[in-house]
């Protein structure tokens, strides 16, 4: 059985690794090599070294971007976290009608980013209207509005994550904690929370990632409105490569360094989180 | 069952390997005629004709058809979305089957394309062209095309207009456009509409009728008054008046300046269609849009030139040009290239293509064969034909040489701020004038 599976072995991963190397290695590996590159054609390039990566840093708006999207990421991972674990304590309580709600919470994740975006647009036009001003009147509407969009869609994903990892915490714990006179606070602190750090770390990577990569919504919800000051690190990358004659490898470099940044936070996250771990 | 399972999972892959594949040109809408024709097509090159403008994406698929019935040489149409013509663009030529035929908007979009412009100064269809105007330049290589000249200004509602006590005729100026409208404001509610203008959104629907199109003028004088068409730093001589018409733009309008921002493309549309507006500021391709709905009938509407109040605007006409230039693919195979030449001077020589181009598109070409008959049957077309026989000056397309599209957004988001209260004029005058020198540069 073994001996067969070395062998075929081959035959099997084939197809995936054609798959996995047209449509990751070789654009990754081109995307590289692009970034020295000026173009307007990906396949018709001249070579023009580190032109473009000198570039990108003289260039406000990809700063702007790189600011806002920081700053987006700590306050979206922040809520997204917070009211996620709060609703799935709720959730783990034996409340009549769980299921239901727990089905009700989810449901955001099934819509896709573009149309959450355009349907979230409609929505904040309609209130804002009352006091006559829309969405893309100011850059902190949008702010705003894009955390809003995110931790209504992200909030019962992460939730359904915290569900597994609390009710895989032992129930004996908790009778123990009872009989030596623990407070509902003491008990949360203590046994809750480290013991569920696995889905923590789970919950906070997801979040930090999507929070940097995040682009549809942002793209429907706004659009970088007002003058790109709601515009985040994705949406000026595409817009830099699209949108200005001639800086399509500028572009290119911007979307290295960005791959660079959420590797290095998204590496520095986990081993934050994962020290914090405790063994059962 | 487990052989099913294998059966039914290779087929999911399958379909999975071929959606992948047709995705790539999920935004544009392929299609390829008869295969009949493929079979020909070795020997006689093929046509792929990239389309630029969405309103006729039909049409042109339909007469691609028509050319292989008469000709049997395959002609694939496919149009981009709107707004998606440059992304697409660059990802369709980097194909080993990539277009032969495509577009480009003017200077500045040949710039980023002119290494892949076939020379077109010894082609038929070069010598169909009225003039040299329509002609694309780089030294002395022609590398595009004009195929279609279009008119802008400032379209109205003729039957509101004369509900308000007025004629076209009463307004020849920027002061007798701005009395005319502010007195129709003010009586909005007895005439019954809700402003002058209709909404100038800025949505990016909408917003280029301002960044580029109303930005024309200010430019286009000060062009005229240094006698240049092209600068590397412009001064901004007429910027005060371009204040004005933005200023009347949005007070005398059907919204509060503070929705400017969300208002979009469709929804100036529908004011003026549903007689909320009596100005709309847009040009001759508005006109299939506007008469769809049907609410208006064609002696209803006209088209007034944008007066911004500089001097010698007695005599100025509409806003005419184009950005839609032909540019022909020189690294195609030169049978393919000599395809394309072949089919671009079938469409503005023979009878089905002069025919499908003016009547069912609704273009108003510049070459030698479009008179008469040729002529489309466009209210507003008439009313530019009008301007042009009174003898007044047709402002030409000066926004084709605007340093980049960097350029307009700017100007777009301060005009926004400057309208919403949230920016001043100076934000407008330092994107105008020190943003230009800034792309000009940039793009060296």
């Amino acid at each position: 059985m073994k001996k067969s599976l070395k062998k075929y072995f081959p035959i099997f991963m084939l197809p995936t690794f054609l798959a996995f190397c047209i449509g990751f290695i070789i654009p990754f590996g081109m995307g590289i090599y692009l970034s020295f590159c000026e173009f307007t054609t990906v396949t018709n390039a001249t070579f023009v070294g580190f032109k473009n990566y000198m570039k990108v840093f003289t260039d406000a708006t990809f700063l702007h971007s790189l600011w806002l999207t920081a700053l987006f990421t700590v306050v979206s991972v922040i809520l997204i976290n917070v009211l996620a674990y709060a609703v799935a304590l709720l959730m783990t309580k034996g409340i009549r009608g769980t299921n239901i709600f727990r089905t009700v919470f989810f449901m955001p994740n099934l819509i896709g980013g573009i149309v959450l975006g355009y349907i979230w647009q409609l929505i904040f036009n309609g209130i804002l209207q009352y006091f006559g001003r829309t969405l893309t009147y100011s850059a902190s509407y949008g702010f705003w509005g894009l955390v809003i969009l995110m931790c209504w869609q992200q909030v019962g994903y992460m939730m359904i994550i915290y569900i597994a990892g609390l009710q895989s915490i032992p129930g004996d714990l908790y009778e123990a904690a009872e009989i030596d006179g623990a407070s509902r606070w003491q008990t949360l602190k203590k046994i809750t929370l480290p013991l569920s750090m696995p889905s923590i770390t789970i919950c906070t990577f997801l979040s930090v990632t999507n929070g940097f990569k995040l682009f549809d919504q942002n793209l429907a919800l706004t659009n970088g409105q007002p003058s790109d000051k709601t515009e985040l690190l994705a949406l000026n990358i595409y817009n830099t490569f699209y949108g200005r004659t001639g800086w399509e490898g500028v572009g290119q470099a911007k979307s290295v360094i960005f791959f660079l940044l959420v590797v290095v936070i998204a590496l520095l996250q986990l081993s934050a989180t994962r020290s914090k771990e405790v063994q059962q | 069952m487990k052989k099913f399972l294998a059966i039914a999972l290779a087929a999911v892959m399958a379909v999975g390997m071929t959606a992948c594949g047709g995705a790539s040109s999920s935004s544009a809408a392929a299609s390829t005629p008869a295969s009949t024709a493929s079979s020909t097509a070795a020997a006689k090159g093929s046509v792929y004709y990239y389309n630029f403008k969405p309103e006729q994406a039909d049409q042109w698929v339909a007469l691609g058809e028509e050319y292989t019935k008469e000709t049997g040489v395959p002609v694939t149409v496919v149009t981009a979305a709107s707004g998606t013509y440059e992304s697409t663009l660059k990802s369709e030529m980097a194909k080993t089957d990539a277009p032969t035929l495509f577009q480009v908007n003017g200077p500045v979009g040949l710039a980023s394309w002119k290494d892949y412009c076939y020379d077109l100064s010894a082609s038929d269809v070069y010598g169909q062209l009225k003039s040299d105007d329509f002609a694309l330049k780089d030294g002395d290589k022609t590398l595009g095309i004009a195929y279609v000249i279009e008119t802008y200004g400032i379209i109205y509602n003729k039957t509101l207009l004369e509900k308000a006590g007025y004629t076209a005729a009463d307004i020849t100026s920027f002061d007798t456009l701005k009395k005319v409208a502010d007195d129709i404001q003010a009586r909005k509610d007895e005439l019954g509409v809700q402003g002058a203008f209709a909404s100038a959104g800025m949505d990016s629907s909408s917003d280029w009728r301002f960044k580029t199109h109303l930005a024309n003028l200010p430019i286009y004088y000060e062009y005229q008054a240094d006698g240049i068409g092209d600068t590397d730093a412009i001064k901004g001589t007429y910027l005060d008046n371009y204040k004005a018409i933005w200023d009347l733009y949005t007070t005398d309008s059907t919204c509060e300046p503070t929705l400017l921002s969300s208002k979009t493309g469709d929804d100036a549309l529908s004011e003026f269609v549903l007689g909320e507006a009596v100005f709309y500021q847009n040009g001759t391709w508005a006109y299939a849009d506007i008469a769809k709905d049907g609410s208006l009938t064609d002696d209803e509407i006209g088209m007034l030139p944008i007066y911004i109040g500089a001097k010698g605007e007695e005599n100025q006409g509409l806003c005419t040009g184009s950005e839609n230039y032909w540019c022909v693919n020189k690294n195609a195979s030169a049978e393919d290239i000599q395809a394309t030449l072949d089919f671009m001077n079938w469409c503005v020589t023979s009878d089905a293509g002069k025919k499908a181009l003016c009547t069912d598109m609704g273009f108003v070409c510049p070459f030698e064969g479009f008179t008469g008959e040729y002529l489309p049957s466009n209210p507003l077309i008439a009313a530019a034909d009008q301007y042009i026989a009174d003898g007044k000056t047709s402002v030409a397309w000066c926004f084709t040489t605007m340093p980049s599209e960097d350029w307009k957004n700017s100007v777009g988001a301060a005009l926004l701020e400057y309208a919403q209260g949230t920016g001043d004029w100076d934000a407008v005058k330092t994107a105008f004038v020190d943003g230009w020198a800034a792309e000009k540069s940039a793009a060296k």
